[in-house]
């Protein structure tokens, strides 16, 4: 028998060098230039898990940074002419530092409470902590009414036909247009802007909580029935939990609104919080200020939405 | 006076109201178990055995007629009569002990909180799912969240298990290893089982007596036919049987000759 070269595996071209015959057919050794263009990658070094995490932290925070920096940029580019109409970032700093740099003038923090100076000389964080505190009586009762309602209008049929066009007509109209009303049964600015929260807070938690309670899975109802859940347990333990999700998401764009109404309210009425302080620093051509003012709203809103959204985080998962 | 049996379905007529007016689904449905007997229905999609389930668990008002169990008519839904869902529904926020042991919590009153854990436990065990006790449904197989469901309404102790296609929506070999679980549960505590499938190697393998009804509108009972094999089960023992080919060729010849699939007619 003549010897023939041994053909590949899969048919490829034969190979010239070695290749013995076993009973089970042709070992076909691995050709030497592809041995050669292996290349074997030096195992990276074990990284030390904090390493790895600020890497991490890093590498998400990094686009933020480096976009408000190119934001910054572009702004004092536009600005930065001495004609320019608006004051650009460096001209905030130089007109604002004491503004930014000091807050808490006027205020004293303890851990239960805080006290601002009447009048006066106060901080921006003394404004917001005032208009906080309104936001978080008037949120608070629209929360809890809102949620009431909600459940009463999604469980029953015929309070639903009775009260949903009126919270639909309501919900529309623009918190500012709250205010003379407001005003008028109040008489006072604490009290009015405490309802101009609460008048603004409540329409999505009640329209939400009741859409959650209308889409509770028959799956869950039929449950319900089957063991006999008398109507305090089905509550606690079947409707609650069913509508937490939706409930949230009313609550949370309900506190959103509510930190929208504020600004508005202060501004009209004037005295204390940081919707004043901004009407306060516009007719004081201190615009600079203002836009310190923004930034903080801005923060401030941004993390009001956050812990709402933890806490219904949190609540959903407890069940 | 003829003594009722155990569970007595007499003269069941349920209609809907539609737009198009009133609409029959069951007409006349006279059914009787006996204590401790396991009835599959079987019949075409919309043929209204769902409807005969869930009139029996209470969720559904009879238009005519009355279902009394052990001598009493049933009105309402009550744990006496633990329905095992097709899609499980679990909770999803409790974890699986959560789940049992609401309805544990439900029907075992008078009982220690520790009776009530172990005999939670103790269900779950039965099922082969005491390790997950701590899970919630979401980390489960389809499969494993079915087993649970049974445990749940085992754990009820009911009067009557009913079975709505209680695995219609697993594959074939979880559904197999389910049914498994029905047998093994059969043979220990011998329940009074009314259960709903479309399978008919399942109906005929679990239940003592296959119950097979017309197409619908106005359902009847077509035709009630013992499955003649001993208990307690072994599948395999079983598909070998002569009586189980007999009964398998029985179910099929109803349902491909005698009431075939509405669906593959109009086709």
């Amino acid at each position: 028998m003549a010897p023939t070269l041994p053909k590949s595996r899969n048919g490829g071209p034969p190979v010239s060098s070695g290749g013995a015959t076993t009973e089970l057919g042709v070992i076909v050794p691995y050709p030497e230039e592809a041995i050669a263009r292996r290349s074997f990658e030096p195992v990276a070094a074990p990284v030390h898990p904090i390493v790895s995490k600020a890497r991490a932290v890093i590498a998400a925070i990094l686009p933020t940074v480096v976009m408000i920096g190119a934001l910054l940029l572009f702004w004092q580019f536009l600005c930065g002419s001495p004609d320019a109409t608006f004051p650009s970032p460096v001209k905030v700093w130089q007109g604002s530092h004491e503004v930014i740099t000091h807050p808490f003038k006027g205020v004293e923090i303890g851990f239960t409470h805080f006290s601002i100076q009447d009048g006066g000389d106060v901080g921006i964080a003394g404004h917001v902590l005032t208009s906080l505190s309104r936001v978080l009586i008037g949120y608070s009762i629209a929360a809890v009414v809102g949620v009431a309602l909600g459940i009463l209008i999604g469980q029953s049929v015929f309070a639903f036909r009775a009260l949903d066009p009126l919270f639909q007509v309501l919900r529309t109209v623009p918190p500012l247009a709250w205010l003379p009303i407001s005003l008028a049964i109040f008489q006072q600015a604490q009290p009015s802007a405490i309802f101009l929260i609460f008048i603004t807070a409540i329409w999505p938690v009640i329209l939400n909580t009741a859409a959650g309670v209308q889409t509770i899975p028959a799956a869950y109802r039929n449950v319900a029935k089957v063991l006999a859940l008398n109507p305090a347990e089905y509550f606690v333990r079947i409707m609650l939990p069913a509508t937490v999700p939706h409930m949230f998401t009313g609550l949370r764009i309900g506190v959103g609104m509510s930190w929208l109404a504020i600004v508005a309210a202060e501004m009209v009425q004037g005295g204390t919080g940081v919707g004043f302080f901004i009407w306060d620093s516009y007719n004081s051509s201190l615009l600079t200020d203002t836009i310190v003012a923004l930034v903080w709203i801005g923060l401030v809103g941004f993390t009001l939405d956050r812990i709402v959204a933890f806490a219904g985080r949190i609540i959903g998962r407890a069940g | 006076m003829k003594q009722r049996s155990y569970l007595a379905l007499e003269g069941i007529t349920v209609e809907f109201p539609t737009k198009a007016g009133s609409f029959c689904a069951l007409d006349r449905i006279d059914l009787e178990v006996e204590k401790g007997q396991f009835v599959a229905l079987i019949g075409h999609s919309g043929c209204g055995k769902s409807t005969l389930l869930n009139a029996v668990a209470g969720l559904v008002k009879p238009t005519r007629g009355a279902i009394f169990l052990d001598g009493e008519l049933v009105d309402a839904p009550g744990p006496d009569r633990a329905v095992v869902f097709q899609d499980h529904s679990l909770l999803p926020w409790l974890t699986v002990e959560e789940n049992v042991r609401l309805a544990v919590d439900k029907t075992a009153r008078g009982k220690s909180k520790a009776e009530r854990r172990e005999w939670v436990m103790h269900n779950l065990e039965l099922v082969q799912m005491a390790h997950a006790a701590g899970k919630r449904p979401g980390e489960l197989s389809g499969g494993m969240k079915q087993r649970v469901g049974i445990a749940r309404a085992i754990a009820m102790n009911p009067r009557v298990l009913l079975m709505d296609e209680p695995f219609g929506a697993l594959d074939a070999l979880t559904r197999a290893a389910l049914q498994d679980v029905v047998m093994d549960l059969q043979a220990r505590l011998n329940n009074t089982v009314l259960m709903i499938t479309h399978d008919v190697d399942e109906a005929v393998l679990l239940a003592d007596r296959v119950v097979m009804m017309t197409n619908g509108p106005a359902a009847r009972i077509g035709e009630d036919r013992i499955v003649a094999l001993a208990r307690p089960r072994n599948r395999l023992e079983a598909i070998d049987a002569p009586e189980y080919a007999e009964a398998r060729s029985a179910v099929i010849h109803f349902l491909h000759e005698r009431y075939r699939n509405p669906a593959t007619l109009a086709a």
